[in-house]
């Protein structure tokens, strides 16, 4: 599917000496990483080449801190709303479509592709942003650029590219109840490590995947790049057009079939060849929880924290996480739940999470944040009471943003406090300065807000179901 | 845009640390700067600077025999993460010109790159030696591929051949690209359906 994908795409072969050139299909843009790129392209007088190839939006450093209207949205800090005000300008002169503050199809840029049905089979995607990986569950090609790539797109609708290797991941099996995606996804990152995927385009395949719907599929390849790969990618298939169908972005009409036979030719062959392959089986999976400093320390939800005896860099993760080896999660104290990011904040992890909260209340002295991806999962959200479940419960609904999981638009957690959080990332100062990350599901995320404590959401759905 | 990089002289500084993540060579609440410049206090801020706002002494950079250090020797896995180019532009502002790791993240490595930032890979033994002995003086011949330890140890490192040729001419990638601007026009021409 890459090889299909990639050679469609090809404008000049690469040699030994030089790179391919690779059009880009699709250039999301946001503010914090374009402001440079258009000013390079002022300062060399060029215009933004393919500007209806070119959507924008804001999402990292705008507010979500609830209003009645966009009008009042208050960005926090100079910086920010004078990275907002350039993205206005920016879109403005160049001539570029912004999904801004007063857009109702505004959010998170990796929610809204796929929402409006940019997002399409066999394109190429690219974004000044590493989660970028997301729109490969459609089966694009599509991954994250720096800031000096948006300029050369933006001016060429092209990149400079070096062919990468591919790695296909198999998934046996099916999730149990009360296991999601986003476990899978943490438990493949901890199989391959880190930098497993380094240089290679991810290819999920298997029982598991081929029964997701698409918003599982978006979560996986949403967190190729935690495993060091720029691009993952899901075949398209039946749930993959039904998903598109009648988006407002699709082809329509009889460009929709044509479209269908085209994208259904995408799938690898049986034969296909893969640099690398890894299988995970995902019968067994239990609900999966970080213990360390990056997406790849991850542990089953009751099994111990393990011990690398000797190793510093484990070490120095343990003591920034104030958290033992030998021990399981289950139990540390909690101060902090965010349930968003463009890796669960779409309907159904919405639902997923409602789904445990339902009739509890967020355990006293936990702050619980939800925060829609998208104005358009606001307020689907909204039409199925989602919202009345948070605030019942005592959470924050909030506007649509990337807010907590990059602590950079005024959503922060506080120095020392332990977050469990939906999100990708769980660095060090990456949810604020000093926070303790500990990545989880949406349903083991608002398991914890009832007990405060790291939590199984698995007897919560026992008991909702009796 | 970019200076031409042909040769680099200097100490090393060492941090061994797994995995050194982009938020941790420039934290995202420096993102909202609008230009190129000015992120060298933002590098590895919150682990250089204390909690109360003092310098971290005993974090490496920090130390005396760091300071004038071009070369900086991570541990494996390094630039892991975002794909925020402040982090090669915070470590060229600070004064590193060149990155040494096992392995370092792919759009770090391109962001690197396309600024004048050297991200050179080696072996494990050359690595582990270098984390050992913080300090050492090394040689980069960026026309040669090569790195000299002291003692004279010439290594070679692997680097694309295009980013090697745009660093030591000094040449820009986009001025590049434009010259296929022909190609680029004839392939949305030719091309059997339109996005």
């Amino acid at each position: 599917m890459f090889e299909k994908v990639w050679v469609d795409h090809v404008v000049v072969e690469e040699t030994a000496d030089t790179p391919a050139v690779l059009y880009v299909d699709l250039h999301l843009i946001h503010e914090v990483t374009t402001p440079q790129a258009f000013t390079l392209l002022r300062e060399l007088r060029l215009p933004v080449r393919r500007p209806g190839l070119t959507l924008a939006t804001m999402d990292h450093s705008t507010p979500t801190t609830p209003v009645s209207s966009f009008k009042d949205l208050a960005v926090v800090g100079e910086g920010a709303a004078r990275q907002i005000g350039q993205m206005q300008q920016n879109c403005k002169d160049f001539g570029i479509e912004l999904l801004g503050f007063d857009s109702d199809s505004r959010g998170i840029v990796h929610v809204i592709g796929p929402e409006l049905g940019a997002t399409q089979p066999g394109k190429t995607i690219v974004c000044g942003d590493s989660h970028t990986s997301t729109h490969g569950a459609f089966g694009a090609l599509a991954f994250g650029i720096g800031t000096t790539e948006v300029a050369h797109v933006l001016a060429t609708q092209c990149l400079l590219q070096r062919k990468p290797r591919t790695l296909a991941v198999d998934v046996t099996g099916r999730l149990s109840a009360g296991v999601s995606s986003k476990d899978l996804i943490l438990a493949i990152i901890g199989e391959i490590g880190v930098d497993g995927g380094t240089g290679h385009v991810i290819e999920y395949r298997g029982d598991a995947i081929t029964a997701m719907d698409m918003e599982a599929r978006m979560t996986i390849c949403n967190m190729s790049i935690e495993a060091g790969a720029r691009a993952g990618m899901i075949g398209p298939d039946d749930t993959t057009f039904e998903y598109l169908r009648g988006r407002p972005r699709v082809p329509q009409d009889a460009d929709w079939d044509a479209a269908i036979a085209r994208w259904r030719a995408l799938r690898s062959d049986d034969d296909a060849e893969f640099d690398k392959t890894a299988t995970v089986a995902a019968d067994r999976l239990q609900p999966m929880v970080t213990f360390g400093t990056n997406p790849g320390m991850v542990v089953a939800i009751n099994d111990p924290v393990p011990d690398i005896a000797g190793d510093a860099s484990f070490r120095k993760a343990l003591d920034y996480m104030q958290l033992e080896p030998g021990k399981p999660l289950t139990e540390t104290a909690v101060d902090v739940v965010f349930v968003g990011s463009c890796t669960n904040s779409r309907l159904s992890d919405l639902q997923q999470a409602a789904a445990v909260l339902e009739g509890h209340r967020v355990a006293a002295g936990v702050r619980m944040l939800v925060v829609p991806g998208s104005q358009q999962v606001k307020r689907a959200a909204e039409a199925l009471g989602l919202d009345r479940v948070f605030v019942a419960a005592g959470a924050e609904w909030r506007e649509s943003g990337c807010s907590m999981c990059l602590g950079m638009n005024g959503d922060t957690v506080p120095r020392g406090q332990l977050s469990v959080s939906t999100s990708n990332r769980n660095f060090e100062g990456r949810q604020g300065i000093g926070a303790r990350t500990v990545l989880a599901s949406p349903m083991t995320a608002a398991a914890s807000a009832i007990r405060g404590r790291v939590a199984d959401p698995r007897p919560f759905l026992q008991v909702s179901a009796t | 845009m970019s200076e031409a990089i042909i040769r680099l002289r200097s100490r090393t500084v060492v941090l061994p640390t797994r995995d050194i993540d982009t938020d941790q060579i420039i934290p995202a609440r420096f993102l909202t700067a609008t230009s190129r410049e000015g992120f060298a206090d933002a590098l590895f801020h919150d682990l250089r600077y204390n909690a109360d706002g003092s310098l971290n002494e005993d974090f490496a950079l920090n130390k005396p025999e760091a300071r004038g250090c071009e070369i900086l020797v991570g541990g494996n896995n390094f630039g892991c993460g975002s794909s925020r180019e402040h982090a090669p532009w915070a470590l060229l502002d600070y004064g590193i010109k060149a990155v040494i790791s096992t392995k370092i993240a792919d759009i770090f490595r391109n962001n690197a790159l396309k600024n004048g930032l050297l991200p050179i890979v080696v072996d494990d033994d050359t690595h582990k030696w270098l984390l050992e002995n913080p300090g050492t003086e090394v040689v980069i011949d960026v026309a040669a591929s090569t790195m000299t330890l002291a003692g004279g140890t010439a290594i070679q490192f692997p680097i694309d051949a295009f980013a090697r040729y745009c660093l030591v001419e000094g040449i820009d990638e986009l001025g590049f690209l434009q010259q296929q601007l022909d190609s680029i026009e004839r392939y949305e021409e030719q091309r059997s359906w339109t996005p």
